[in-house]
């Protein structure tokens, strides 16, 4: 297996698992919106810095402005339950144990042991080794199970080792994979080395019958500049990503607002342009229910309500879930809550 | 599932508002001698919200002759330093007691609790406290080494900020040491009068400061009164041009910040989600009715039909209703008369055949509202081109080169402001040296800042509020040559 | 033996570069202050005015769009160029204003050195009067002088060179254009201040000079509406001129005004600052964000 596109899709591959034909309709959709027969470093390049620059300032003020919207009441306990039903409650630990994975697996089951009524997270995500121990713990809860592949977080190593991570992963039972962009190479402006490397994960999601969902992580906190995220925005979505996702939680600065705003603007005109729509998942330091809602804010009003759900909006996030179980738990109960009444996972 | 937000109605609690005002003259409020008053309405639900004193001739006698005294007795014999602690004083206590005045402006003027918030108040806190360290300094300001105060400043503003145009007024007048007699509009005179209870507070000299009620007969009496050394009025050209004419002859200082009808200028190559920001700040923040306003969208003409679809994409999210809920980004139109000027204005748009769109809102039954509109295939010889509707009302016009777009956004009499949104340096470096406006935002819009001068070319008026220069009007002109 | 039969003067107008007469035919007589016959002046009248205003504005673009060093240049060299006309100008003013040959000469040698003062000041005012201001947010904002457009300029009556140079050089220092109107008894120096910059390095329309009534030429100029600016500075001492009502004409256009003062001053003093010269500028302030 060599790490080109052309051989990923060559006709020998062509198979009774579908991958070839939907990676062909990828690459196709990619050529008619790039305008080019070849997908390579210059013309992904002129497409990409024609993208409209972003100017920050801007951008940032933005994201100011709708943070300043304030949800009370009906509007909030709406929020709340949303959020929760899109948490990919998360752990992604050196340390991380099948005990460890079992108890958030728990948690996401029954997140309110006090509450019948909460919703449960959207999906459970670790490390591929560990899928096979949350797919146990959640079968028959409806919750997916989502896995880190590509040498998560750096990325840094061969495609092949990329995606014989990717393919363990989904022959554990993941149900979406997040896998991370080769920012080194972004960044050296190799545009077409990111985009096979996303177009062959994706063909590893789906080889074998398989369907898993895949993320694409920008590590927005190495792109540096807005209009980077943008470009990356764009590259991964013409790869056929199925969300763009901000980060690993392992770089600072992780998600934020106006990151996230730029990203909702890009699934927006690629659907307007395309038909086809992508979802968006902010990850990382998004931990108290205020912040979540402002999310939940930039969504609505750059969205509307087609991304308003878990199919198309997720959190990345771990002790997010916590604070907006208090929260929930204050508006029922009309007093404050304390992290001793919520369960630890 | 869709997200509506639930009502986030700010407190109205949290200011207290007399049945009636009386006019604050020597540090007291005091009645007007021929006791005539008028009401001030909520205009966003037509209520009434105070009686306030209209004063007369004898009254703004009295206003002057005790802006005199102030002048002769204590504030021109006191030290700079002294001056700018006062100013200090103001703007701590208007930012200890924000609250109360953005509640109070928006009940009085109709504009989102929000804005007020976020902008008047604390823009206006700003303005004094950066004035108060002029106070001390002026001989280092570059106007001469023993620069004067002209004495007593007459200031008439505008009801469109009547707060943060107070401070733009007061804050310069005091720092330069001169006293003043203010005279707010009469649709919007509550948050100067709290004003007038925090100077007492402040403990600032009775006189320094004199705030006189009414409409444009009373503005009038003011700026003609023979005891006045200096005026300040911020409004519409016409009003400022009767002033300059009626001033015409006198040895009174003058200066006008008058209307506008700023192009926003968009290019093909413009960062395109922030120049829709830009271009729904520029003409819908404040209900429009702000005299730099982005009334004119000059937008080239191969992005025109994609940038108008997304600005209506945008309009479309704009929350437009109760100035008080949190949430609101357009409220009500200030009185009945503006929106019946934005009404007309608008028909002559469609009647003389520009498109007209609306953003569909629902809109309160009582009050004065107005929907976010814009209109498309409108051209320069049209009066929506021309004049200032002063409203949420957008005419979009569009262009073909940087030479283009500099000419139609030149043809006006106005020179107030100008937008431009470009990728380019050099294009905006080059359209900012053509542009005549006295303000030019490139790829951003309605920025204000206390150290920022602000003023217009040409019809716009004449003088500059902020800054360095801000304190030119202000202060006496030195040798004849 | 016979004196020789000197060749009388009838002066034109100056007009975008060129000399035309008034298009009313109409001239005056000029006379020494103790009224002998000195030459004909061209009385300009409203069309004349008007041209003047036309060219003026043509040529301010241009005047506006040079570069300051260039304007710095090209005014200096006006220097130059009034340095040769001296004693010229010395029998023109001694004449004209009946003042001894000494007194002229001072002030001759005042009205060069002004406009040598002035002529340093075109790339310094933006340095003196702009500002980069310290706003509370990531944006480059900067304040830069720039010139109103076109000036009328009521020279003063008395002081026919010093007093008209004192009067114009400030204006043209930032890229405004002048539409001149002399001293209305004492033209004599400002036509020949003409005939220097008709040679000079000045683009024509820069400076345009009418000679005439001050009374009939002021208010279509003041009132006119593609003018931005009135200096009224000579007002003082013309005949049936009031200054308020020039002012009230000019409040229609909202045009900049610089009032007289009760009297002509003593243009013998240095200026303290360029006061005149931002009389006439308009302060621009540009915004730009600062992000990655």
């Amino acid at each position: 297996m060599t790490a080109s596109v052309s051989s990923a899709t060559s006709d020998a591959r062509t198979g009774a698992d579908g991958s070839s034909s939907d990676t062909e309709k990828v690459l196709a959709r990619a050529r008619d919106v790039v305008g080019a027969t070849e997908l390579d470093d210059t013309n992904l390049a002129r497409y990409l810095h024609g993208l409209p620059g972003v100017d920050k300032v801007g951008a940032d003020g933005r994201a100011a402005m709708l943070g300043t919207r304030s949800i009370k009441t009906t509007a909030k306990q709406w929020a709340l339950d949303t959020i929760v039903s899109m948490i990919d409650l998360t752990t992604l630990e050196g340390a991380d144990t099948p005990g460890k994975v079992r108890t958030l697996a728990a948690k996401a089951r029954t997140p309110d042991p006090s509450d019948p009524s909460c919703p449960r997270p959207a999906a459970v995500c670790v490390y591929g080794d560990l899928v096979h121990v949350a797919k146990d713990a959640l079968a028959g809860t409806g919750v997916k199970i989502a896995a880190v592949a590509t040498a998560f977080p750096s990325g840094r190593a061969s495609l092949d080792v990329r995606l014989a991570d990717t393919r363990e992963a989904v022959a554990q039972g993941a149900d979406e994979i997040d896998m991370v962009i080769d920012r080194g190479a972004f960044l050296a402006g190799q545009y077409s080395k990111v985009f096979e490397d996303i177009v062959a994960v994706r063909e590893a999601c789906r080889a074998d019958g398989a369907q898993a969902h895949l993320k694409v992580i920008l590590e927005t906190g190495e792109l540096a500049t807005y209009d980077n995220v943008r470009r990356a925005s764009w590259l991964a979505m013409l790869a056929g990503a199925d969300f763009i996702k901000t980060s690993t939680g392992k770089v600072q600065p992780a998600a934020t607002l106006p990151v996230t705003i730029l990203m909702l603007e890009a699934v927006r005109d690629f659907r307007e342009l395309t038909g086809t729509q992508v979802g968006v998942k902010p990850a990382g330091g998004i931990s108290s229910s205020k912040d979540a809602i402002k999310y939940l804010v930039a969504v609505n009003e750059t969205l509307g309500e087609d991304w308003l759900n878990p199919d198309w909006f997720r959190f990345g996030a771990s002790s997010l879930l916590n604070d907006v179980l208090m929260q929930r738990s204050k508006m029922r109960t009309g007093h404050y809550w304390g992290p001793d009444y919520v369960t630890v996972s | 599932m869709s997200f509506e937000y639930a009502p986030a109605p700010e407190s109205r609690a949290v200011v207290d508002i007399a049945s009636s005002y009386g006019l604050f003259i020597d540090g007291t409020f005091v009645e007007p001698e021929g006791g005539k008053t008028f009401k001030t309405v909520n205009p966003a639900t037509e209520e009434v919200l105070a009686d306030v004193a209209e004063a007369g001739e004898p009254d703004v006698d009295r206003a002057v002759a005790a802006a005199r005294r102030a002048y002769d007795k204590v504030w021109s014999r006191m030290p700079g330093s002294e001056r700018a602690k006062y100013l200090y004083r103001i703007a701590r206590l208007l930012a200890e007691r924000s609250r109360e005045f953005a509640v109070l402006e928006t009940l009085d003027n109709g504009k989102p609790i929000r804005e007020s918030r976020d902008v008047d108040v604390p823009t206006a806190a700003a303005h004094f406290f950066y004035y108060a360290g002029w106070a001390d300094k002026l001989e280092h300001a570059g106007f001469g080494p023993n620069p004067r105060p002209h004495g007593v400043a007459a200031q008439v503003i505008p009801w469109n900020f009547p707060l943060l145009m107070l401070a733009w007024k007061i804050a310069p007048a005091l720092a330069a040491g001169n006293t003043v007699v203010l005279k707010p509009a009469e649709t919007t005179p509550l948050s100067a009068l709290l004003f007038a209870d925090l100077l007492r507070q402040a403990e600032l000299p009775p006189g320094v400061v004199n705030i006189v009620t009414g409409a444009r007969e009373t503005g009038s009496l003011l700026v003609n009164h023979p005891g006045v050394d200096k005026i300040a009025f911020t409004g519409s050209t016409p009003v400022g041009k009767r002033i300059a004419a009626e001033v015409a002859g006198s040895r009174k200082s003058l200066t006008l910040e008058l209307g506008g009808k700023a192009a926003n200028i968009v290019f093909d190559d413009a960062p395109i989600d922030q120049a829709v920001e830009g271009i729904v700040n520029g003409i819908y923040f404040n209900q429009g009715q702000v005299c730099c306003a982005g009334s004119r969208l000059l937008v080239q003409e191969s992005i025109a039909d994609e940038l108008v679809d997304r600005l209506k994409r945008r309009l479309s999210t704009l929350r437009v209703g109760d100035p008080m809920d949190k949430n609101t980004d357009v409220g009500a139109i200030n009185s009945a008369q503006q929106l019946e000027r934005i009404t007309t204005l608008s028909q002559a748009g469609e009647d003389e055949g520009a498109t007209r769109w609306t953003a569909a809102c629902e809109l309160p039954e009582k009050g004065y509202w107005f929907a976010p509109t814009v209109f498309t295939d409108v051209h320069p010889a049209h009066r929506i081109a021309r004049e200032e509707i002063f409203g949420p009302v957008l005419s979009v016009l569009t262009f073909r080169t940087p030479a283009e777009a500099v000419q139609k956004a030149n043809n006006t009499p106005y020179g107030l402001s100008a937008g431009i949104w470009t990728e380019k340096g050099s294009r905006i470096l080059w359209m900012a040296d053509q542009l005549r406006a006295g303000v030019v935002w490139a790829n951003t819009f309605n920025r204000f800042d206390p150290t920022s001068p602000f003023g217009g070319y040409k019809e716009s008026g004449y003088g500059r509020e902020g800054g360095r220069h801000g304190l030119a009007a202000y202060l006496a002109e030195g040798s004849a040559l | 033996m016979s004196a020789r039969l000197d060749v009388r003067k009838t002066y034109k107008l100056f007009i975008g570069g060129k000399f035309p007469r008034s298009e009313s035919g109409r001239t005056y007589k000029v006379t020494s202050d103790d009224g002998a016959f000195l030459a004909n002046a061209a009385l300009a009248s409203r069309k004349d005015a008007r041209e003047a205003v036309v060219a003026a504005r043509k040529a301010q673009p241009g005047w506006a769009g040079a570069t300051a060093y260039n304007r710095g240049q090209v005014l200096y060299r006006v220097a130059e160029l009034l340095e040769g006309r001296r004693s010229q100008f010395v029998e023109e003013v001694a004449a004209g204003e009946g003042i001894k040959t000494k007194a002229a000469e001072a002030a001759v040698d005042a009205a060069i050195d002004r406009w040598v003062w002035y002529a340093g000041w075109t790339d310094k005012v933006a340095q003196v009067a702009g500002a980069a201001n310290p706003v509370a947010g990531p944006y480059f904002n900067l304040s830069v002088p720039e010139p109103t457009g076109v000036v009328v300029v009521l020279a003063p009556q008395s002081s026919s060179l010093l007093g008209l140079v004192s009067v114009l050089a400030p204006v043209l220092v930032t890229g405004n254009t002048a539409v001149v109107v002399s001293s209305e008894k004492r033209p004599l120096p400002a036509i020949t201040l003409s005939e220097v910059l008709a040679t000079s390095d000045v683009p024509g329309g820069v400076v345009n000079i009418l000679t005439g009534r001050t009374a009939e030429l002021a208010p279509p100029l003041a009132s006119h509406m593609d003018v931005n600016a009135i200096d009224l500075t000579g007002t003082v001492g013309a005949e049936g001129v009031a200054w308020g009502e020039l002012e009230a004409e000019a409040a229609g256009s909202v045009k900049r005004v610089v009032r007289p003062r009760d009297s002509e001053p003593d243009w013998s003093q240095i200026p303290d600052g360029p006061r005149r010269i931002l009389a006439f500028t308009e302060t621009k302030t540009v915004w730009h964000p600062k992000g990655m």
